[in-house]
């Protein structure tokens, strides 16, 4: 079970990228949870300044941009 | 769903590139004349009569602002994508109040910003030793001088009143920055966003590509414009009726020299319009043509982009009520002192 989480305060661009996390995970086909931390310690304390960030396994992989869920499934199957 | 729609450009990207900025250019050059020629010779308008000045207006701007919007916006994020907050912070960090206020205010003008992620970046800022006014200069810079703003100015009203607008928006923060610093009011900073002084930043290694920097770019301001749109047409069309139907007397009488309270009341009127540049910068510009004083015009414009209530109720969560109370008076008494300032100086 891999796991994703987006790192934001619930903005529309936040939205945007939860829609773009979830679809990555179907067009990988890998079983994962996509998760929410809105909490702005916990964002500021994994190093996110500008929001929406973006986790996979606990790894943050971007941050400040809403990457495409193209390219959030190759970074899936490639880690 | 969009996301998979989009996919990478096939062709090179320099060729991509190339007929962006063509297509660009002659849409740029033939735009006004052909608005004139679709209002006069098309629509068989007069010149003169207060539909056709109106209808002009209308169809000369709204492209006009749609080209500068598209065009300087995707360059402007392009560049920005170099400036992210995590490779600002460590810039400001080692700087006294001074310089530091300055050089916030200065990178606010890059650096993008929204207010959904003023939080974690007045956290980050102060936890990494960001002096609190060098904070401030940045948050009071980052919406203010912002390049929707500076673009709808520049495309609207020319060059020197952007400019004006830009140095106007400068001396606010870096003044604002300098007032909140020296009043030493680190206490009214929520307690937890101390505790988290000294923690490990991380540094995140993603490599971004040209490709993917400019179809971030592109996405973004394809998403902004579409956001703007309906503001736009519903603020060029009421400017449109300013322009073509409403009595300068009338402008005047509220706006004008005469009515000395004309500058707060302005500014009062504009915090409702929290982040309609876009729409109001053409209704200001209407008004201004009616004679309504430039450093009223440009403390309206101020205030549209810098005094924004959702912002403060979100900033309410890192700052004690005394702390929001004069970050929230630091900046309408700068932005009012500037709007006198201009009225008095410049006619």
């Amino acid at each position: 079970m891999r796991t994703i989480e987006v790192l934001g305060s619930g903005c529309p661009n936040c939205r945007r990228l939860e829609a773009n996390a979830r679809e990555a995970v179907m067009m990988a086909g890998v079983e994962a949870e996509v998760s929410h931390v809105t909490d702005p310690r916990e964002i500021v304390g994994r190093g996110v300044m500008s929001t929406p960030g973006l986790a996979i396994d606990g790894t943050i992989v971007s941050t400040g941009r809403i990457p495409s869920a193209g390219d959030i499934a190759t970074w899936l199957s490639e880690s | 769903m969009t996301a998979l729609t989009i996919r990478r450009p096939t062709l090179p990207l320099p060729v991509v590139a190339g007929t962006a900025v063509f297509a660009w250019l002659v849409a740029w050059i033939v735009e006004a004349p052909a608005a004139d020629w679709f209002t006069f010779s098309v629509l068989g308008l007069q010149h003169d009569s207060h539909l056709g000045e109106a209808t002009a207006f209308f169809l000369e701007d709204l492209p006009k602002v749609l080209l500068l919007l598209l065009g300087i916006v995707t360059v402007v994020t392009l560049i920005r994508g170099f400036f992210p907050p995590e490779r600002i912070r460590p810039m400001l960090a080692g700087r006294g109040l001074v310089p530091g206020s300055f050089a916030a205010a200065g990178l606010g003008i890059v650096t993008p910003f929204c207010s959904c992620s003023a939080v974690p970046l007045f956290i980050g800022f102060v936890e990494a030793g960001v002096p609190l006014g060098v904070t401030f200069a940045f948050l009071i810079s980052s919406p203010m001088v912002n390049e929707v703003a500076l673009v709808m100015l520049w495309g609207l009203f020319g060059p020197a009143i952007a400019l004006a607008y830009m140095a106007a928006g400068l001396t606010v923060a870096i003044v604002g920055g300098l007032v909140i610093g020296k009043l030493g009011l680190e206490r009214y900073v929520e307690d937890y966003v101390w505790e988290l002084q000294g923690r490990p930043t991380i540094s995140i290694s993603v490599r971004l590509t040209w490709s993917d920097r400019l179809t971030d770019a592109w996405s973004y301001t394809r998403a902004l414009v579409r956001k703007l749109l309906p503001y736009l047409i519903a603020g060029i069309g009421i400017g449109a009726l300013i322009h073509g139907y409403a009595p300068t007397d009338l402008v005047a009488a509220i706006g004008g020299r005469s009515n000395p309270l004309a500058v707060p009341i302005v500014v009062l009127l504009a915090v409702p319009m929290y982040s309609n540049a876009a729409g109001t910068i053409p209704i200001v510009q209407a008004l201004l043509g009616k004679g309504m004083p430039l450093g009223t015009t440009l403390a309206f414009m101020m205030a549209v982009t810098a005094i924004s209530l959702p912002e403060f109720v979100i900033l309410r969560r890192v700052m004690k009520l005394p702390l929001l109370a004069v970050f929230i008076g630091v900046v309408s008494s700068g932005i009012v002192a500037i709007g006198y300032l201009f009225n008095v100086f410049v006619s």
